[in-house]
């Protein structure tokens, strides 16, 4: 038979992994980077839909997201972001590892990748168990919880309010923030609504350093809030909690998806599946890994850090 | 080029194949030999078999539709009955049968034989497709059975979370039926940028080629918006999240700007790969070389990007602002210009060519008959002072059956009867496709033409009744659905025929010069015993009309290219 380049492999001489169509392993790395970049790719395109989302709401509404997005938990968010970076450092030392044929090495920083996505979770649920907690839900479903009885001035303060129709009373004061007190506290009181303004508790939200400033043109963003002043809620506050938890629980679904994928490279792992010739599917998750890593380090200071 | 492998059409071609049928049909046997499967050819079979039986369906609903439309006046069904029957007739036709159509039934088949690979890149993952696609079907067929969903294949909402029918099971089959989608293009993209064979840069590829990967681009890039923006409407139904409703703060018309965005690429999803298998089908029953092989490839690519940036023209009467509006004509005002270029071009291949009136040239003429009229009834509706006349009538209606039905399901049957000696191994009564080619021409006509005029006068679309000034149109199309259903039995008649009593086919019955045609019909297991050398796909002068043998052979020079290995 003639003898051509690419053809010249006869069957059953192939290395174990390489698949009979491809002609090389050269050629079947190639067709998997690229495979997977393209997933990648319709990956951030479905995530791209959020960014839409939030974009369209906030450009429209900046107000909402500075006054919500300080019930969010900017210290564990953080931690979450530290986690999520440090996993990728794992996960990319895992490569390393499975590149040079380590395999203690490449199955104890699997593991502790494996960890670290636990420990977001974790952390996460922590923080969706508050929002919870305290009614800061989506939709119909965002019905903030004042956990201290009573507020100056509110006489029949205890019902929800349902903020799908807040009734916009005149506001003495402009709609501002509580941004002085410093202290982070992640459990405290939440703001008690009356005759649609809300009174702040005291450091019922968890501060940034300094006031929020600049993008909601009219608030006036430098100015403190006492404990006590009255603050006017703005309108459907419950879409930004719409869309922080559409984007926060698409994300925890692709950290699960991600840690079951390292969980089956570290099973394989375990049974000395890779080597230094053969590593790919270790290498792949590291990518879609890292894509998870980096939707998150987007998704935290456009949720956390409003300003 | 050197000596010759062995190749099956040089000794006595049939009589060798009979002898030793080891093709991809009879290569193992058995259900399981055909659920597990990872040969691209079984793939793609019955990817087509999925297929022609939702067309079916989605043509018994338009049958339902057409039959209640005869008269003014409710006779069959009942107004909310007729609801679900437009919508699943829509969402059936268009998720089940013309987005994934040519790419997944024709493209799985031929792509890989066109490179002269043996498969395409990712075979797992290809039959992981088709059965994301049967998962999507089933949700789908779900939802009929279990009462039916009647917002129309749009899911616009406030309408969808509202209603009381099943729109999530639809819409959970659509989300699946997405993903099915990006992995074949996904699939599809990688094969082409990886498995092509030594003499075939991208300039040397067979135009269907670039189709899909023009087509896969899109697939990859929008159908991954649509996923999100179904994803949210279920959430939406099922938790009121709120992102899609007014009355929580969130924005109906972000749905439509999002559906969009998915769903006019989509457009370009269906059309894209039907001009590729015209530009097949016209060189090669024209007998000459392609024309403008580079603009064609070229607008495919322009057609993708432009794709992406022309959503907005349908919503033109939502509310948009007027720059938005203006910005969104102009750019669809562009799409015609690569879509002419490939007309013209496809002329200039027919003229002075040797035209044979073959049936799947007979489809292809359809298609440009037809095509042209829909495309050239969209600039209308581009036009934004006349779209505010046509929006949401009949003309729309027509204009987009033209496109879809016209140029997608029309090339879609051109390039099966181009294709079917090579998939099945058999031939099909020439005779007979000719007449039902020329059924479904005049048929399809009857149908869509007199949608065009009675829109033009204002009739809505979707109304289950309507006044009786409209009733000689409505006639007019309903005969025109009925005569074109007609046709469509005809041709399942004589292929189902060709199947059993066809005579068999032979490696080159249309005398083409893509490698897909130098491996038997059909083709061996394994594809190509040798990788062939690929040289010009439309250089088809070298191919000889053997009038003994009733097929066309390569030239001397020519058989070097590449052997089957049928005969080995």
């Amino acid at each position: 038979m003639h003898d051509r380049e690419s053809s010249s492999l006869a069957h059953g001489e192939h290395p174990p992994h390489l698949q009979h169509h491809f002609s090389d392993e050269q050629q079947q790395l190639d067709s998997d980077k690229l495979g997977m970049w393209l997933f990648l790719v319709s990956e951030i395109l479905l995530f791209g839909g959020l960014f839409c989302v939030y974009a369209n709401y906030r450009a429209h509404h900046p107000e909402v997201f500075i006054y919500a997005h300080r019930y969010l938990d900017t210290t564990l968010g953080g931690i979450n972001t530290v986690v999520l970076i440090c996993s990728s450092f794992t996960m990319a030392w895992a490569v390393r590892a499975a590149q040079l044929g380590q395999r203690r090495a490449l199955v104890t920083l699997l593991a502790l990748t494996l960890l670290a996505g636990l420990t977001f979770l974790g952390i996460k649920s922590v923080e969706y168990e508050a929002k919870w907690k305290h009614g800061l839900l989506w939709g119909t479903h965002y019905r903030p919880v004042a956990e201290e009885p009573a507020a100056p001035g509110s006489a029949s303060g205890g019902a929800a309010p349902t903020a799908a129709a807040p009734t916009p009373a005149p506001a003495p004061t402009p709609a501002s923030v509580p941004a002085a007190t410093g202290a982070q506290s992640s459990g405290a009181g939440q703001p008690l609504r009356q005759g649609g303004q809300w009174i702040v508790e005291h450091s019922l939200i968890p501060r940034a350093a300094q006031g929020p400033a600049g993008l909601a043109s009219g608030l006036a963003a430098s100015q403190p809030v006492e404990p006590g002043q009255i603050v006017e809620q703005p309108k459907n506050v419950q879409v930004f909690f719409a869309v922080y938890f559409a984007m926060t629980g698409l994300h925890a679904i692709h950290v699960i998806a991600g840690m079951v994928v390292i969980a089956i490279m570290l099973l394989l792992a375990l049974r000395g599946r890779f080597d230094d010739g053969y590593y790919t599917p270790v290498d792949l998750t590291g990518l879609f890994w890292h894509l998870v890593d980096v939707i998150w380090i987007f998704l935290f200071p456009l949720l956390y850090l409003i300003r | 080029m050197s000596d010759t492998p062995i190749d099956v059409r040089n000794a006595d071609g049939q009589a060798a194949g009979r002898a030793a049928p080891d093709n991809y049909l009879t290569h193992a046997r058995g259900f399981r030999s055909w659920a597990f499967t990872l040969d691209h050819k079984r793939i793609g079979v019955m990817y087509l078999v999925s297929l022609l039986f939702f067309f079916f369906l989605g043509g018994m609903l338009a049958m339902l539709i057409r039959a209640e439309l005869v008269e003014p006046g409710m006779q069959i069904v009942s107004k909310s009955r007729y609801n679900e029957l437009f919508t699943l007739h829509g969402a059936i036709m268009i998720f089940l049968v013309v987005i994934p159509g040519i790419p997944v039934a024709l493209g799985n088949f031929v792509l890989p034989l066109m490179l002269g690979a043996r498969d395409v890149a990712f075979p797992k993952l290809n039959l992981a497709s088709y059965y994301l696609y049967v998962a999507g079907a089933l949700f789908m067929l779900a939802a009929i059975a279990f009462g039916g969903v009647d917002t129309g294949w749009t899911f616009y909402t406030p309408y969808s979370t509202t209603t009381n029918t099943n729109v999530v099971p639809v819409v959970f089959g659509v989300f699946i039926l997405g993903f099915s989608s990006i992995f074949t293009g996904l699939n599809f993209i990688v094969t082409i940028h990886k498995l092509r064979p030594p003499g075939m840069n991208w300039f040397r590829m067979p135009l269907f080629l670039w189709s899909l990967y023009a087509t896969a681009i899109i697939q990859v890039l929008a159908t991954p918006v649509l996923g999100i923006t179904l994803l949210l409407l279920i959430v939406e139904r099922a938790f009121h999240i709120g992102i899609f409703d007014s009355a929580l703060g969130g924005d109906p018309v972000l749905f439509q700007h999002f559906f969009w965005f998915y769903s006019h690429p989509a457009v370009y999803i269906m059309i894209l790969p039907a001009m590729g298998v015209i530009s097949e089908v016209i060189p090669t029953f024209s007998r000459k070389h392609i024309f403008g092989y580079g603009a064609i490839a070229a607008s495919s690519i322009a057609i993708a990007v432009l794709s992406f940036l022309v959503w907005g023209h349908h919503m033109f009467v939502s509310g948009q602002s007027d720059l938005g509006n203006m910005i969104f004509s102009a750019f669809t005002f562009a799409v015609a210009i690569p879509s002419a270029v490939k007309v013209f071009n496809w002329l200039a291949t027919m003229y002075k060519g040797s035209i044979a009136l073959q049936t799947p040239m007979l489809y292809a003429l359809s298609f440009l008959f037809l095509f042209g009229i829909g495309g050239m009834t969209g600039l209308f509706l581009a036009t934004l002072s006349t779209d505010v006349h046509l929006h949401d009538t009949y003309f729309v209606v027509a204009h987009f059956h033209y496109v879809i039905m016209g140029g997608t399901m029309i090339a879609f049957f051109a390039g099966l009867h181009y294709w079917w000696p090579k998939m099945t191994g058999r031939m099909y009564s020439e005779r007979l496709g000719a007449l039902s080619a020329w059924l479904v021409f005049i048929g399809f006509n009857l149908t869509f033409f007199p949608q065009f005029v009675m829109g033009a006068h204002g009739m809505p679309r979707r109304y289950a009744d309507y006044p009786a000034q409209f009733e000689p149109y409505h006639l007019l199309s309903s005969i025109g659905a009925f005569l074109m259903a007609a046709a469509f039995f005809l041709m399942a008649g004589y292929l189902l025929h060709a199947l059993r009593r066809g005579r068999p086919a032979p490696p080159n019955p249309w005398g083409s010069a893509t490698l897909e045609w130098q491996c038997a019909s059909p083709p061996p297991y394994d594809n190509f015993a040798v990788t062939p050398q690929a040289g010009d796909p439309y250089d088809l002068e070298r191919l000889r009309y053997d009038a003994a043998r009733g097929w066309y052979d390569p030239d001397e020079d020519a058989k070097s290219a590449g052997g089957a290995g049928g005969a080995a």
